[in-house]
């Protein structure tokens, strides 16, 4: 027989799904669903031109490159630090594992102001940096320092876990076996972390690319240049171009979408490997 | 005469098989706290040494400033409502998902995640199309006098979008993993739903709620794209504190931005010091559960 609802004795089901369903509607799903419909009012061949302008390309290029990159750099330092906190012992260990969740509660635009000043030619970081011809602050390297700041705590937070579940007894089966430390990191740790550092990945690189606070003050905001997507939107927003702005948030919802499911993907890989070891 | 070494060799060479030779350790170590200086102090000690670098006379006058004291009171307004409207979606959705079996309940916790994978931009532009003068509605709330976008609803409807997510997902895998016993005892005992909520799940899940209300609230209080879509920057009145960093600073008042900005540093430093103190706390009283 088809049931919705398997029984229980608790009460509260109907009301608290039905308050559950009620906000979710009214507040997320009816406006993001906006979009969708106030672009339908386009025709295709419009909403091509629109989301395919040479200005509109080069802000993907941006956005993803930078993105990428910085997901990228964030994989790698963040499973050195996940490994470091978890591994070893060191005078102020708490202090910086609490600190690594500074960019979740940082403010974005004073992220992004203080990154500025630092890298920005007469900074603290910059003075050093300008003197051998790199420029950060106001280039999209800037951009790619604010997207590396914003993603730090994800690899972090969850390979970090995932490595304090990690039998040691496995490793010293390896070692027993011949193994030396590289050849145990590789065949033994790095397999059981690896769907979650993608995960860490993959999170990072999907708010990396829909990140606009922390960017817009460190990028210097030239068209072709330093321009990202997000910014491009809240510039045609400006200057009242709606159909504009709403085709490229649906270019970009819809890559949000597609993040998402492969993120659930990962997670659901993530914990299947780890309840078979 | 081995024999009696045996032990100590054991042991020792039981701590080289599963760790790392001294060299690679302090290596290791070295690599991650220069990173993280690099990328993680240095941009928070600046924000404080950016806001005092004039003196303590023009830090005051920044934040005592009319504009600053109104961009003050408007955020914590707005955390005010968003907070407490997310807390009861919250316990209502962990309420429905972790103690009920139905189906559809993956789909259900995907859609309330989705708020996070939503760029910040798209978060403001949507209630733009909804309430905007060339939204949905725009043309009736414009007949009857009503103000949504580029007015405070807007800026609570578009701080709650983003701030959805975070207390549901505190509590929904901490209500799965407490179960429905306690629960079901309660209510067989005779207590009334509301009795068995307030009396039997609500200690059980408090810690949790104040947790994803702490990170909640930073975040509600620190937006910054979605506010910035829907608010029109009316200085003294639509202005937020993250908001009214960025005009400062544009206006090239560099000590007076700083110094409004290190005010939500500080926000976010008591945030993690909160945040950490409930993690310990939780810590201890797993390890006591356990003995």
């Amino acid at each position: 027989m088809y049931t919705f609802k398997q029984h229980s004795i608790l009460p509260g089901f109907n009301l608290a799904l039905g308050f559950t369903l009620l906000y979710l509607s009214l507040i997320v799903l009816i406006p993001l669903s906006a979009a969708f419909i106030r672009t339908a009012e386009l025709t295709w061949p419009e909403f091509w031109s629109t989301v395919t302008t040479p200005r509109v390309l080069a802000s993907y290029r941006l956005t993803f490159g930078a993105s990428f990159a910085a997901a990228c750099v964030n994989a790698v330092f963040g499973l050195l630090v996940a490994w470091v906190l978890v591994r070893y012992h060191f005078p102020g260990k708490k202090l910086v594992d609490a600190l690594v969740d500074l960019p979740f509660a940082l403010p974005t635009a004073v992220a992004g102001i203080a990154l500025t000043a630092l890298y920005a030619g007469n900074g603290w970081i910059g003075q050093f940096l300008e003197p051998l011809g790199v420029k950060v602050a106001f280039t999209p390297l800037g951009i790619f320092v604010a997207l590396t700041f914003i993603g730090l705590p994800f690899v972090v937070r969850t390979v970090q876990p995932v490595l304090e579940d990690i039998e040691t007894e496995l490793e010293e089966a390896a070692a027993t076996l011949g193994a030396n430390r590289w050849q145990t990191f590789t065949r033994i740790i790095f397999p059981a972390i690896f769907p979650a550092l993608m995960t860490g990945f993959a999170l990072a690189f999907a708010r990396a690319i829909g990140e606009y606070g922390s960017v817009i003050f460190i990028a210097g905001n030239m068209p072709m240049v330093s321009e990202i997507t997000p910014l491009l939107i809240v510039t045609k927003l400006e200057q009242y171009d709606y159909a504009g702005a709403t085709a490229l948030s649906v270019v970009m919802l819809v890559i949000s979408f597609i993040l998402l499911l492969i993120i659930n993907l990962l997670q659901w890989w993530s914990r299947r490997r780890n309840s078979a070891t | 005469m081995t024999t009696i070494t045996f032990p100590l060799s054991a042991d020792t060479q039981k701590q080289r098989t599963t760790q790392e030779p001294a060299w690679i350790r302090i290596l290791l170590i070295g690599l991650t706290l220069i990173f993280l200086t690099l990328f993680l102090f240095i941009p928070l000690i600046s924000v404080f040494y950016e806001a005092f670098k004039k003196g303590a006379d023009v830090y005051l006058a920044a934040i005592t400033d009319p504009d600053a004291v109104a961009a003050i009171k408007l955020t914590l307004t707005i955390a005010a409502i968003a907070v407490p409207l997310n807390m009861v979606f919250g316990i209502a959705a962990a309420w429905a998902i972790a103690k009920f079996e139905f189906r559809g309940k993956n789909l259900l916790i995907t859609l309330i995640d989705l708020p996070f994978s939503v760029s910040p931009v798209v978060s403001g532009l949507i209630y733009v199309l909804v309430f905007g003068l060339q939204g949905w509605f725009g043309s009736w709330l414009a007949e009857h006098d009503i103000k949504i976008i580029f007015a405070v609803p807007g800026i609570v409807l578009a701080t709650v979008f983003v701030t959805v997510p975070f207390i549901a997902r505190e509590l929904i895998p901490l209500m799965q993993e407490q179960g429905t016993e306690e629960e079901e005892a309660a209510v067989v005992l005779g207590a009334s739903g509301w009795q068995t909520f307030y009396q039997v799940t609500l200690p059980n899940i408090k810690w949790g709620l104040l947790y994803g209300a702490i990170l909640c609230n930073a975040r509600a209080m620190g937006e910054f794209g979605a506010v910035s879509v829907v608010s029109g920057h009316i200085r003294g009145s639509t202005n937020t504190m993250p908001l009214h960093v960025e005009i400062l600073y544009n206006e090239y008042n560099f000590a007076a931005a700083f110094a409004v900005a290190s005010l939500l540093a500080l926000l976010a430093l008591v945030t993690l010091a909160l945040k950490t103190l409930i993690e310990f706390r939780n810590q201890q009283h797993q390890q006591r559960g356990h003995e």
